[in-house]
This record gives structure tokens, sequence and C-alpha cells, in this order.
């Protein structure tokens, strides 16, 4: 009796060390919670990448050191969830000071879609979206083998759903002035973006 | 099963076989592919290879693991509890993304989940097995339930509609059951039922009085006290 008592108390603690261990202490119970949060308490570096935009000009993640950035990723035949994207996208835009869009602020959709979107097709999205190039801009990555590590590095699971497009865990993704992934958060809400990212005017 | 075959306990490689195929990578793909299969079949097919592994010990060796591990109640903790971590959407997609995790899957299943409940399984009363039953009926119908409620998607790794289809398994399952325990409690066995045989011993503690069986008589010859059978109660399982 007192052997049953003590093993299945052994096995409650055991298993309670293993959940909240497991869930971050009760608060992950998801993969996307726990990337959101992980990036939070650890704002994280990201590999170098060279990007081409909608005009076809060449640039990198850390040509905006000293600006703070808005990164979203996208794929231009992506029918539902991407729409939204650039919805989210277009109010943080039109919501942030034009004085904070010159000097300390700018949004950036990368696509993921190495296969089809190519300069045209960019450049399409972003006259559909309203993206200017300047502020905005739409991207994808040149060298397609340096995109794997780029997600990877963002925590974007990028899966085919069998109809030609993907799904993917769309999010506003925010780089610190220093060029590290700092914050994550709802596609959803871009109002509760910007209020965190202290973006409002 | 006879009663030497009994005594010895089943052959080990079949279990040794299934988690091998399990592990080897065109099955596991192939079933990671999807979370319904992910979750309701590679899941299950690994405990059942712990459970089958720990059914080929022999008798004498299971019944002292289970003094050991303290009677019925703790071993059945452990594999409700290890099985519902693996439910969690953030386990499922740490297996996939991780190999860490995805080798403690492999381990935890079988070790924890299969390995325990096969120990405490033939010694567990009707309430035992009722509680194994309903629990996991109650814990795939919740989770189930929350895969098809969830607004949004809860594995990264798997599609909107695979989360759907997973959960309307879950919960079909769930309900399968509890209909099949409910059907078991009314025209089963007695060994389905889970009722202890009458010329019981001592039983550990939470689990089912049973027959105490002769330590070590020569193979072929079982020294049964009169009026006791030799086999299990459930070897026909």
């Amino acid at each position: 009796m007192t052997r049953a008592l003590g093993a299945s108390l052994l096995v409650v603690l055991a298993a309670l060390a293993v959940f909240t261990w497991g869930t971050d202490g009760w608060s992950a119970f998801t993969g996307e919670t726990a990337r959101r949060e992980r990036v939070l308490r650890h704002p994280r570096p990201l590999p170098a990448a060279v990007l081409e935009d909608q005009d076809g000009r060449p640039f990198e993640l850390s040509d905006y050191r000293g600006r703070s950035l808005a990164v979203e990723f996208i794929y231009t035949r992506c029918p539902s969830v991407c729409r939204s994207l650039g919805t989210a996208f277009r109010q943080i835009r039109d919501a942030v000071a034009p004085q904070r869009l010159e000097r300390d602020f700018a949004l950036l959709s990368i696509s993921f879609d190495a296969e089809h979107d190519d300069v045209p097709a960019l450049a399409a999205w972003a006259a559909a979206h309203g993206a200017d190039g300047r502020h905005w801009r739409v991207a994808r990555v040149r060298d397609p083998a340096r995109l794997a590590p780029l997600l990877d590095a963002f925590g974007v699971v990028v899966i085919a759903d069998g109809l030609g497009g993907y799904e993917h865990n769309a999010a506003i993704h925010l780089l610190d002035r220093d060029g590290r992934l700092a914050r994550i958060d709802d596609i959803e809400a871009p109002r509760s973006f910007l209020a965190r990212a202290g973006l409002q005017q | 099963m006879n009663a030497a075959a009994a005594r010895r306990g089943a052959a080990a490689w079949p279990a040794a076989l299934l988690w091998l195929a399990l592990a080897a990578p065109p099955l596991r793909g192939a079933l990671e592919a999807s979370m319904s299969t992910h979750m309701l079949l590679q899941m299950p097919l690994l405990a059942a290879s712990g459970f089958a592994a720990v059914r080929a010990l022999a008798p004498p060796r299971r019944a002292r693991a289970l003094e050991l591990a303290g009677g019925c109640v703790p071993p059945v903790l452990a594999a409700m509890l290890a099985a519902s971590y693996w439910m969690l959407p953030r386990a499922l997609d740490a297996a996939l993304a991780d190999g860490a995790a995805e080798l403690a899957k492999f381990v935890t299943l079988p070790l924890l989940v299969g390995a325990p409940l096969a120990l405490a399984w033939e010694r567990l009363g009707a309430v035992g097995r009722g509680f194994v039953w309903t629990n996991l009926a109650s814990m795939l119908a919740v989770t189930g339930w929350l895969y098809l409620a969830a607004p949004v998607r809860l594995c990264n790794a798997y599609l909107a509609s695979g989360q759907h289809e997973a959960g309307a398994w879950m919960v079909r399952l769930a309900a399968a059951i509890l209909l099949g325990w409910l059907a078991g409690l009314l025209v089963g066995t007695p060994a389905q039922r889970g009722e202890a045989p009458a010329g019981a011993g001592a039983a550990p503690t939470g689990c089912a009085p049973a027959r105490r069986r002769s330590p070590r008589s020569p193979a072929g010859t079982p020294r049964a006290p009169s009026g006791i059978r030799a086999t299990r109660p459930d070897s026909r399982a």
C-alpha cells in the first residue's frame, strides 16, 4: 500500500514536471505559441541571404539595421490567408506615421515560392496590395538554396496543400534595430502589433 | 495457448519487428504524413509494441515487476499521463521537427504507455479496466473535439483539413471505445468484464485478486493446485 502510494505520487510528480517543462510552464501547448514565446525571451539573429525586390533590386536583411522591420511570408498565388496578410500589412503601413516610415520602420513581404514567384509576379502582387517598393517591399530569396535556412531561422513551416498551394504559420514578424527576430504577432491583429511595437501614432 | 506457452509468455520477436517496422523510414514517413495516421495508427502501434514486449516476459517476471511498481495503480497512471502528453499539438509538431523529440516518442510510447499497461492489464478488475477505457475515450473525445473546433491550425506541420479529419476520427474512436466497453460489460465473458476468478490469492494494491501460480513447475506438467486452471484467465486474448 505504501509502495503503491509512493509510486503513484512519483508518477504524478514526474508527469507534472514533464508537462510543465514541455509546455513552458503550462503556457505553450502548440508549436506556434512556443515559437513566439521563445523569440520574445531570446531575440534571434537571422542568417544572411540576398533578397531581390519587386523591381529586381538586390538587398539584404542587414540593410535594415538601425530600423525596425515588419516581415511576413507570402506566395503570390495564395488565394486566402495571404490576402489577409496583405491587408494587415497595408493597415500597418497606413497606421504608422509617415515620418517614422521615412526614418525607422519598414515593411517587407518575402515569398517562399521560389518556383513561381519571379520578379514580375512580385511586382504584380505589390501593385495589387499597394506595396510601394520603398516603405514596403515585396521580395524573394535570390538563391533558392538560402530559402530553407531563412525559413528555419524564422520558424516558418510551409506545407503543400495538395491543391498546388501552401499552408504556413502566417504571422507578423518584427525585426529589431539589431536585425534580430524580436517578436511575432497574429496576422489577424495588426492593431495589437502596432501597439506592442510602439508604432501607433 | 497451451500451459507451457502461457508460462513462458508470448514470443518476443513480433514486438521487436513491429517497433523496427514503425521506425524504418518508409512506414515512419507514410504514417507521419497525415495527422490522423500519426496519432491514431503510429502512436497506438508504438504503444502496442511495448505491450507485446511485456507480454513476452514470463508471467513470474511480470508479477515481480508489477509488485516492484507498487501494484496496478502506478503503471496505469503512468500510461495515461504519458499518452496524454503525446496528444498535445506541440508534442506532435516537435516529433516532426526535432529528432530528439521523435526519439523520445519512439521510446516513451512503448516503454511508458504500452509496457505498464501490459503489466497491469491482466490483473485489473472491472473497475480498473473501466477506468482505462473511459479515460482513454474521454481523452480522445476532448482532444478530438478541440482539433475539430479550433479556428486555427494547432500543428504547424499539418494542414487545417488534416487537423479536422484527425479530430473527427478521434471523436469516432472515442464513441467506439465507449460502446465496445459497454457492450463488453453487458454481454461479455467474466474475463472481458475483468472480473476476478474465484479462488483468488492476495492481490497487489489496486489489482483484482488473482489466482497464484505454482512457481517453476517442470515444463509441460504444471503443478496447479487442485481446482485452479494453469492458464491465464485471458489467455485467449
